[in-house]
């Protein structure tokens, strides 16, 4: 029987990770995830002090238990992390993400976006005669429903942030 | 996200101060005297001259000058190993920097200090293809515990320090600093040097949480079955780790096995001692380790030559890991309970805990073990079938062991049979007395570690057990002992083959030895002899104490070119994907199949 590749089941996690900023922290934390075969589904990056000393990560990612246990430990294991806090295991969180999505059309069609767009709260920030730029903000199943949507109705360039996510309550990470 | 780091102020700025008008180098040389460094294994080249020229004439620092720079990260481990100090290493940017790049990983995979000065083309050039340039950064990210490059001599002081605290604590490893020409001549600018090393940044736990030691002392007091799994991380953790783990045996009675690495951390002498384990470990510590209740692995990391087949790995045990290194916690194999902190730390805390408990009586236990042993896993044929007439290879380890072991030799090893062989066959009573390259298996190692270790203990006796292929991948080091005068032995099991190779094509490939018959070998005597060693030929048993002897008895360094039988196997083996307790035995008969789920494990 010839060898097949196994492969296991996974689970999606947001890990929030606050680093020293300083150059390369981005290709060491990627080029982890490369070396030891994670997956990255986002990654959003910014400084996040006055100072400009540390910058806050986010990254989705998606392995089994195990993996994002490894994934977590390798991470602390980085001299310029400071910490790493799952998310998705902390408990409650709020999960945003930004969108601009560029539908062109006419007519009805034209007509139709707008009307969407006003139902998702998305908001054209660039208009010309044929096209719109809508941009939108929320959790990323909400982009997701909104761009399949715009798809029918002349989409022809979406760029997105990535997520950001923070826990719910007065605790800070 | 490459932003330049804003400089801060630094409360209380150490040499960078008194330095302001000293040039990069200097500062670089400053430091490493002030990090109390004796030795720097490098070799020159355009992007460190201004620090060759810092050394030169300076007597606080000795610089080994290598023949590859290969040599000079294996010297430096070999160095940092035997005598528990970091390794420093300083080579030139683009080639210099991708030779050492395999002692680096070496040092990486086998958690050994390493400080690696690397030269860099001019910060105006960085990213122009220029002469010399790698991007030395970017290769060493994922083999380095950490690296810098230094833009500004005004950071170096501080980079300096950080490197010298992160390569030697928490689970030691290797650093890179990649330092650009112009940063080494230039002289610090107005602006205050970088603050590193915030405890926010880097401070490794080596202390655990006091409950868990009363529970994990409470499974081991009352375990039926218990056993002691020890790795590297003991001798890392240093002479007095060895010590305490002595002591908790001593309290607890329990047999300890150790893993390659970890070999000299409990003496082989000691009626529990189990032996090494794993895929060329004995019988009875690889079965002891399916059949204990209570597994306390100390300073190990499951490493798959230890394992085995994972579902099949000590099934039925409570598992207690205590690594300093939280990442190796259920990274193969999860575990029950486990302790991050230093394996000296936690020992004596485990042994504080234990106060003056009475051991259990093992001896059921013990009796289980004593039937092991008797299969006498490690016995082997007196004569080969393909070379009756030859040393048969265990017997050479086993008269070198017996020869030599009142000296209390520092043995160092290449990649391969011999290496398994010198595990298995020479006893080893303390730590830092065994050095080989385990996690990246470095074919090449042996020698320049031979070095290392021999320069950090000028008048203990450093053998390297080789084989002749592997001893010819650093073969270019001869010329440095040579040149130091360092009385270095290598002895080479010479098979004429790839052993390691060539057994498991025996074992998997119906004994097609595609390209591992060793053709073309240099007269091995004649060679050493050329770099001005002395060289022996041992071809018949009845030469082999006698030309051990004389290797012992000649001042300067030797090769001993030691003929052995060609068909040996290294064994007892578990073959890959199999199980602790499906061990092959001398003597089992071999069909010279695997299948490929077999065949497509390491």
């Amino acid at each position: 029987m010839p060898m097949k590749i196994a492969e296991a089941a996974s689970e999606r996690h947001v890990l929030a990770v606050t680093v020293d900023n300083e150059p390369g922290i981005l290709a060491k934390i990627t080029g982890l995830f490369t070396a030891r075969g994670y997956n990255i589904d986002s990654l959003t990056v910014a400084d996040i002090t006055e100072d400009h000393a540390v910058s806050r990560i986010t990254i989705v990612t998606n392995g089994p238990p195990r993996v994002i246990d490894q994934i977590e430990a390798q991470l602390e294991r980085l001299v310029p992390v400071h910490k790493v806090t799952d998310l998705t295991t902390a408990g409650p969180h709020v999960e945003r993400e930004l969108a601009l999505i560029k539908v062109t059309g006419t007519g009805e069609k034209r007509v139709e976006a707008l009307r969407l767009a006003d139902i998702f709260r998305a908001r054209p920030v660039d208009t010309t005669t044929g096209s719109f730029i809508f941009e939108i903000t929320g959790p990323p199943e909400k982009v997701d429903s909104f761009i399949a949507l715009m798809r029918e109705l002349g989409l022809v360039e979406v760029g997105r942030t990535g997520i950001v996510g923070m826990m719910r309550g007065a605790q800070a990470v | 996200m490459e932003f330049p780091v804003p400089g801060q102020p630094d409360p209380a700025p150490p040499a960078a101060n008194k330095s302001s008008a000293m040039s990069g180098a200097a500062i670089l040389v400053q430091c490493l005297i002030e990090q109390g460094v004796e030795y720097v294994f490098g070799y020159p080249g355009g992007a460190v001259l201004p620090i060759y020229d810092e050394l030169f004439g300076d007597e606080r620092i000795r610089h080994i000058l290598v023949r590859h720079e290969a040599g000079a990260a294996h010297a430096a481990e070999g160095y940092a190993r035997s005598t528990g100090k970091p390794g420093v290493v300083l080579v030139t940017s683009g080639p210099g920097a991708t030779n050492a790049i395999t002692g680096i990983a070496d040092a990486w995979m086998d958690s050994i200090p390493l400080v690696v000065i690397t030269g860099q083309v001019p910060t105006a050039l960085i990213g122009t293809d220029a002469f010399q340039e790698a991007d030395t950064i970017g290769i060493t990210r994922h083999c380095t515990k950490h690296n810098y490059l230094v833009k500004d001599p005004a950071d170096l002081a501080a980079t300096i320090k950080e490197a010298f605290l992160i390569a030697t604590t928490g689970r030691p490893g290797p650093v890179v600093i990649d330092i650009p020409k112009n940063v080494q001549i230039a002289v610090p600018s107005e602006r205050r040097g970088l603050v590193r090393a915030g405890a926010h940044r880097y401070a490794p736990q080596t202390v655990a949480p006091a409950e868990q030691i009363i529970e994990a002392v409470d499974w081991i007091a009352t375990a039926q079955r218990p056993i002691f799994y020890t790795g590297g991380g003991i001798i890392n953790a240093g002479p007095e780790a060895s010590r305490l783990l002595r002591q908790l045996q001593d309290m607890s009675g329990a047999p300890v096995t150790s893993t390659l690495m970890g070999l000299g951390a409990f003496p082989s002498t000691h009626p529990d001692w189990l032996g090494m384990l794993g895929m060329h470990g004995t019988f009875e510590a690889n079965m002891a380790m399916n059949q204990c209740d209570v597994m306390v692995c100390i300073g190990a990391r499951f490493d798959d030559r230890v394992t085995g087949r994972l579902d099949a790995f000590s099934p039925d045990s409570k598992k207690i890991h205590i690594d300093i290194d939280r990442s190796s916690i259920n990274k193969t194999v999860p575990v029950d309970m486990g302790i991050v902190g230093d394996c000296g730390t936690v020992l004596a805390q485990m042994i504080d805990a234990w106060g003056t408990r009475q051991a259990r009586n093992l001896g059921e236990w013990k009796a289980r073990i004593a039937g092991w042993r008797a299969r006498e896993c490690l016995a082997y044929p007196e004569r080969s079938v393909k070379n009756p007439g030859m040393i048969m290879p265990q017997k050479a380890v086993e008269r070198l062991h017996a020869l030599t072991h009142q000296r209390n030799p520092i043995i160092t090893t290449e990649v391969g049979q011999h290496q398994m062989w010198a595990a298995q066959y020479f006893g080893f009573e303390d730590p830092n007395k065994w050095l080989t390259s385990g996690g990246l298996g470095t074919m090449g190692y042996g020698l320049p570690a031979a070095i290392g270790a021999q320069l950090g203990h000028p008048d203990a006796l450093v053998i390297d057990i080789a084989g002749e292929a592997s001893i010819q991948m650093n073969i270019q080091e001869l010329g440095t002992a040579s040149q130091y005068r360092l009385p270095v032995k290598v002895f080479i099991l010479n098979n004429e083959y790839m052993g390691m190779v060539r057994q498991w094509q025996e074992l998997t490939y119906e004994s097609r030895y595609s390209n591992s018959y060793s053709d073309s070998l240099p007269d091995f005597v004649k060679l050493a002899e050329a770099y001005g060693w002395k060289g022996i030929r041992i071809t018949e048993e009845r030469d082999l104490d006698d030309g051990i002897m004389r290797m012992l008895d000649h001042p300067g360094p030797v090769i001993v070119d030691c003929m052995v039988a060609q068909d040996a196997n290294c064994l007892p083996m578990i073959p890959s994907g199999a199980a602790h307790t499906d061990m092959m035995l001398y003597g089992d008969k071999v069909d010279g199949t695997m299948d490929d789920e077999a065949k497509a494990l390491v």
